[in-house]
């Protein structure tokens, strides 16, 4: 990539050959499409876990403890590190013994389903006690009412508890979109890898360091705007959950 | 699995060990010195203080700590040589470490979490104690000293555990700007003997059992100190 012989702040963020403005922004997209489908990942293997932890057998409940326990006491940074090379040499080995060979595990694939499997842990545990939450009179009704298990889920347990998960799940997204940060370490290219290497490039070529703390900068402020931008979503998303509860008297 | 490499690395995993512990009391003890007057400034101070501190907090919070370790470390570290003398002066042995940047970011990091915690136990403390305060004639440092920031403290030390857990799981990111703790010296063990998931594993096990050992003694303290409800 070409620059221009001066550089003002314009011409980074400007689009095209000259600027960064398109590497940052597709950067950036990626980073949000991570944290978004690592986090949907982690919804559905918290709602899995939750019900385990709540009406599944002795040995269920045992897994699900082990399992929330280690996850959340090992950093996220070693976690990655670890899930992300052992799966990948897992699956490597899987594919081969059905003698598929020279396979090359999607990156993107491996950095959600790494991160989702490390949100599962922690939101087993928000929906799990958001659940617990719910008064027991509404549960005892949908089985008065005769519905199966399944419809009452659906019906009853899923809406009724999403109102006390939500703030809860709120700050595991904004952890979804900073522990995607560390998905750089083992070489992917998101929104932290990319600012750092256009940073790293253009110190080079205009041989003046201060480059490195401008495009830092720029990530940083990128990923406040997501933060920012989520809060308020989910703000918005409890309002709307809690208008079927009744008000505090 | 081939662990032969455990007696030969055995003395730099004990010294990066130490490492990781220091930077996490270091970093928990100036971070929350930092969290106490960002926190009171949010809860009663005037809008000129509170701003910022908000502002502070919020951008600690809302940005990954691998960036602001990368900002101060690559981003600021690398100006430093481009001031004429610095290279020489006796600030340099400090200026090139990465442990001292390591140190700071996890401290403002931690002191942007904390002192959002901190703004809210300011907040709780009742109104009636404050008021009976005054009305003893205390002067305002008195009070903050005598009655406002120990009850704040009080409502604090449940949530200590979680946070000195959340706060030793955020140092091993340090390893990435050189600095060699556990997490580092997992990295020269990768490095030097090619053995990818030995080091990671030992490395997470003994990361797990400081997250159960923070845990029991924060317990075994929380149980001594008398709660009156």
């Amino acid at each position: 990539m070409p620059l221009a012989a001066t550089v003002t702040i314009f011409t980074i963020l400007s689009f095209g050959d000259q600027g960064y403005g398109d590497e940052i922004a597709r950067s950036a997209l990626m980073t949000v499409q991570i944290s978004v489908l690592a986090y949907l990942v982690g919804f559905l293997i918290g709602l899995g876990g939750a019900v385990g932890k709540l009406t599944g057998s002795r040995v269920t409940r045992g897994i699900l403890d082990i399992y929330t326990t280690v996850f959340r006491a090992i950093p996220e940074l070693v976690l990655i590190i670890l899930l992300y090379y052992s799966g990948n040499a897992a699956l490597i080995a899987i594919l081969g013994m059905i003698g598929v060979t020279g396979v090359q595990i999607n990156g993107l694939l491996a950095a959600i389903v790494v991160l989702g499997i490390v949100q599962g842990a922690y939101q087993t545990e928000v929906i799990r006690a958001a659940i617990q939450a719910i008064p027991l009179g509404q549960i005892e009704a949908a089985k008065a009412y005769g519905m199966s298990p399944v419809l009452r889920f659906r019906r009853i347990t899923l809406p009724a508890m999403l109102p006390f998960a939500i703030p809860g799940l709120a700050n595991l997204f904004l952890n979804a979109t900073k522990d995607s940060a560390l998905i750089s370490i083992v070489g992917f290219t998101e929104l932290s890898q990319a600012t750092k290497q256009a940073g790293v490039f253009v110190k080079y070529i205009q041989g003046n360091p201060l480059y490195l703390l401008v495009f830092y900068g720029i990530a940083a402020l990128v990923y406040l705007a997501i933060s920012m931008t989520s809060n308020q979503f989910f703000a918005y998303l409890e309002r709307r959950m809690r208008r079927g509860q009744a008000r505090p008297a | 699995m081939d662990w032969s490499w455990f007696p030969v690395y055995f003395p730099q995993l004990i010294s990066g060990l130490w490492i990781t512990l220091v930077i996490l009391v270091l970093s928990m003890f100036f971070g929350f010195i930092l969290a106490v007057p960002i926190g009171l400034a949010q809860a009663a101070g005037p809008w000129w203080l509170a701003w910022p501190a908000r502002a502070f907090c919020t951008f600690i919070r809302g940005t990954p700590l691998l960036v602001q370790i990368w900002f101060l470390y690559y981003g600021l570290g690398v100006l430093f040589p481009m001031i004429p003398g610095l290279r020489q002066s006796f600030m340099w042995p400090i200026l090139r470490e990465g442990f001292y940047y390591a140190v700071l970011a996890l401290s403002l990091s931690y002191a942007g979490y904390e002192g959002e915690v901190m703004r809210g136990a300011f907040l709780a403390v009742p109104k009636g104690e404050l008021e009976a305060a005054r009305a003893f004639g205390m002067p305002r440092f008195t009070l903050l000293r005598r009655i406002w920031f120990p009850r704040a403290v009080r409502t604090v030390l449940p949530t200590l555990a979680g946070e000195t857990v959340t706060q030793l799981k955020a140092t091993p990111l340090v390893s990435t700007i050189t600095v060699m703790d556990l997490m580092g010296v997992r990295g020269k063990i990768n490095q030097d003997t090619l053995r990818v998931y030995e080091p990671l594993l030992l490395v997470a096990f003994i990361y797990m059992c400081m997250t159960f050992v923070i845990v029991w003694i924060f317990n075994r303290i929380e149980r001594m100190v008398p709660q009156k409800r």
